[in-house]
């Protein structure tokens, strides 16, 4: 069955009790069991709980993987995928990666004695030489976020497994809709649930999928361990947001390409940096690995400094000034002062988030609506 | 209520589907949250005696007590106004609660009712059967026979209704037309549109004074929740928003905020719904078991021009007859199916489908399900999101089975 189909059925069987079209939401704690010692499907929420598996099983299907396991936030997922690791690993993360993934490694992970490193993964050569001989995970986010850039997920896999690491893609911008690692090779596919596949700016939560059983098996007794569940709600909307997400993908990616199309040609924009432009030095991958459509985040920077940048970001009347991304409300937000606050000001810069930099989360709205909205903002923030 | 600094909140002059997920809400919402809160409060709370008194005498207009309206629903009603082009819009529990709260609010013993009978069977039951208890007269005319239902109109008529489409036989009716006999006689107007959406048809722009749904069906669009709203002049509304206080049936909030969450998405689950439709529609006529199929984007149904002029798109309700096939023979065929449940309603993210002599209709005699056109070989199948081909291979199987 195609996508969207599976996207609507899979994980999603009528109650059996019932016939409830919709599974019911099971907003419980603990389980009855069967006997003293004698264990039933479920036994206690942090350990499985029937809403979230629902969502698991969809969300394995979507991506091609064996098992998922639903978090409370995506930076829950990450931790949960850093803690397969013991002192002296090696991580080695791509530099165009999210500012809280930047921030757990540095501030959580290296204290545990894990050592952290980024290199450019969409430049193979250098992220090949990155590698160490203690490497044992390595974790890229395509398109690369803020700056879209473009990582080839499996030439990455290739090196990872050469050099006897893991590879984690963090799939939130792209979506399964576009891009589904672990049928390129990659080991983990993380999401942050938050953003696409909730959809509707209403959850927080994360996944982590996987395709080897025995992988599923040791992070399972992580997130077990240490807790940090996604809740039955939040389960049920996600799940609820999973039926439109192809659809919504599709029509925000259409948008969002008719808008970078349009900021392009803008003397008020510096350059624009979106995978769907031909000048985009990802252009040619992102072609080939995200199925004909390049995602629905656009960054471009204003022909001006901070200021114009925060004067535009403050200026806009739809697009609705805040982080996250991903929902049917467009969003923007300006990475130095917001997304990317938290890595170092030199580490920003040296990885090319300037201080014009602004990013785009196009939603549904009109196309139109959404391009005069931008084009009245400039107009004030760059006179 | 709504804020001024929105200028999406009544635009028509943007984007549908950007009207879908700006419209009635404030730019600036409680906590600076993006969404709407849910206010699940039984009631609200005054700082001290003297804003009761300002409240009572209409000074300060806010919210009292949740059977009267609640701030998550006033989000609501002000977005589904906005998608039909009205002013004003009133939410309840049901489909069925807001066809209550109309005819009890504007109906009194002796008044006379007519409408086309093809309308929800419920509707009908209703009228005729429980407000003739207190002196209603029901009077049911053919669908679209525009003649007899001005004919049947008397000094004493209240009210014209019908839904259109029609369900499940998809008759579409002149809304122009029908809005333009209800002018001339003086009687107000009132469309069941469920079918069709305000995607698709915005009846009161042909001139209805009432516009009504079954905000179960495509507006909340993902079988969770059920929900009715009726829409119009804040003016005609009055008494109807007055009777939902007496009698109290509201919605809920989590209902409602579910509501909200689906019209971010309604323009493009309509978009869907309308391809899967017509492409099931197209196949089902192309096949050699099918009798006949019932769908306004065919050319061969009886109100293909009409649809053409007054519609967007047809929807995803297609109803279809097998041919040669008995009760028995049809009831197969359901069961073949593999994507689409078998169950009552339609709208939702999930293909649904039922033998309407089987579900809807069960409590007729065959004589009474043969005089309103429910056949035995009859199938409804409400198409959902789900990939149109995969929907026809579905099909095909069952019926080559």
């Amino acid at each position: 069955m195609h996508f969207r189909t599976r996207a609507i059925h899979v994980g999603n069987e009528p109650d059996p009790a019932t016939g409830a079209v919709v599974p019911p939401i099971h907003v419980t704690s603990t389980f009855v069991q069967p006997g003293a010692g004698q264990w039933g499907q479920f036994d206690y929420s942090r350990s499985g709980n029937p809403t979230r598996k629902a969502l698991e099983t969809t969300l394995a299907d979507l991506e091609s993987g064996c098992g998922a396991l639903a978090f409370a936030s995506g930076m829950a997922a990450i931790h949960c995928a850093t803690l397969l690791l013991r002192p002296g690993d090696h991580i080695l993360a791509g530099s165009d990666i999210y500012g809280g993934a930047y921030r757990l490694f540095h501030k959580i992970a290296a204290p545990a004695g894990i050592e952290v490193s980024l290199a450019p993964s969409s430049d193979l050569e250098a992220f090949q030489a990155a590698f160490r001989p203690n490497t044992r995970l390595v974790w890229i986010e395509t398109p690369g976020n803020p700056l879209l850039s473009i990582s080839d997920i499996a030439a990455c896999a290739e090196l990872a497994h050469r050099h006897g690491a893991l590879l984690g893609v963090d799939n939130t911008l792209a979506t399964p809709v576009l891009t589904r690692p672990l049928e390129l090779g990659a080991d983990i596919v993380m999401h942050s649930a938050t953003k696409y596949l909730g959809g509707h700016s209403d959850l927080l939560g994360g996944a982590l999928i996987v395709k080897a059983p025995e992988l599923w098996k040791r992070l399972y007794f992580i997130q077990n361990a240490t807790g940090a569940v996604m809740g039955p709600w939040e389960a049920f909307l996600c799940s609820r947001g999973l039926k439109t997400l192809e659809i919504r993908v599709t029509e925000q990616c259409r948008t969002a390409a008719g808008l970078a199309a349009y900021l392009a040609k803008d003397r008020r924009v510096a350059r624009v940096l979106y995978p769907g432009l031909p000048n985009h030095p990802g252009h040619a991958l992102a072609a080939r690995q995200m199925h004909g459509q390049f995602g629905a985040m656009v960054s471009f920077e204003v022909a001006g400094d901070l200021e114009a940048a925060k004067r535009l970001v403050q200026s806009t009347k739809l697009f609705s000034l805040a982080v996250s991304l991903g929902a049917v409300e467009s969003l923007i937000e300006q990475p130095a002062l917001m997304s990317h606050a938290s890595y170092d000001r030199a580490d920003r810069l040296a990885h090319g988030i300037a201080d014009g930099l602004v990013r785009l989360s196009v939603g549904l709205e009109h196309p139109e609506d959404l391009q005069a909205d931008l084009d009245q903002a400039l107009a004030l923030a760059v006179p | 209520m709504s804020d001024s600094s929105n200028p999406w909140s009544n635009g028509s002059t943007t984007g549908f589907s950007t009207r879908a997920i700006h419209a009635g809400e404030d730019r600036l919402k409680p906590g600076f949250a993006m969404t709407d809160p849910i206010f699940c409060a039984a009631t609200f709370t005054f700082a001290n005696t003297q804003a009761v008194i300002d409240f009572v005498e209409q000074k300060q207009p806010r919210e009292e007590y949740a059977r009267y309206g609640n701030p998550t629903e006033k989000v609501l009603e002000r977005k589904l106004a906005a998608l039909d082009g009205g002013e004003s819009a009133i939410v309840f529990g049901s489909g069925m609660a807001a066809v209550a709260a109309v005819l009890l609010a504007k109906l009194q013993s002796g008044d006379e009712v007519v409408l086309f009978d093809e309308c929800y069977h419920r509707t009908r039951e209703l009228s005729a059967k429980h407000l003739g208890k207190f002196g209603v007269v029901t009077h049911q005319i053919p669908a679209c026979d525009y003649e007899a239902m001005e004919a049947a109109i008397t000094p004493r008529t209240k009210l014209l209704i019908s839904e259109s489409p029609t369900n499940p036989h998809l008759s579409v009716v002149d809304i122009e037309r029908f809005a333009a006999i209800g002018r001339r006689h003086g009687v107000e107007t009132l469309i069941d549109a469920t079918l069709a959406t305000p995607y698709n048809v915005r009846p009161l722009e042909f001139g209805v004074d009432y516009v009504l749904h079954s905000c179960t069906k495509y507006l909340g669009g993902h079988n969770d929740l059920l929900a009715g709203v009726v829409i119009g002049s804040t003016e005609k509304l009055e008494p109807i928003r007055k009777l939902r206080g007496v009698l109290g049936m509201v919605c809920g909030p989590l209902n409602e905020y579910l509501l909200l969450r689906g019209l971010k998405t309604f323009e493009l689950r309509m978009q869907r719904h309308n391809e899967n439709g017509q492409a099931v529609a197209e196949f089902l006529a192309s096949h050699p078991r099918i009798e006949k199929v019932y769908y306004p984007g065919l050319p061969s149904h009886r109100d293909f021009e009409v649809a053409r002029r007054t519609m967007r798109g047809f929807g995803g309700l297609v109803t279809f007859l097998v041919k040669d096939a008995s009760d028995e023979q049809t009831g197969r065929i359901v069961d073949a199916l593999r994507i689409p449940r078998i169950g009552p309603s339609l709208g939702g993210a999930e293909s649904l489908v039922e033998q309407p002599c089987h579900m809807s209709y069960h409590d007729f005699t065959p004589e009474q399900r043969r005089a309103v056109g429910i056949a035995d070989n009859m199938i409804r199948l409400s198409c959902g999101l789900e990939n149109a081909e995969d929907l026809i291979a579905d099909l095909k199987q069952a019926l080559d089975h």
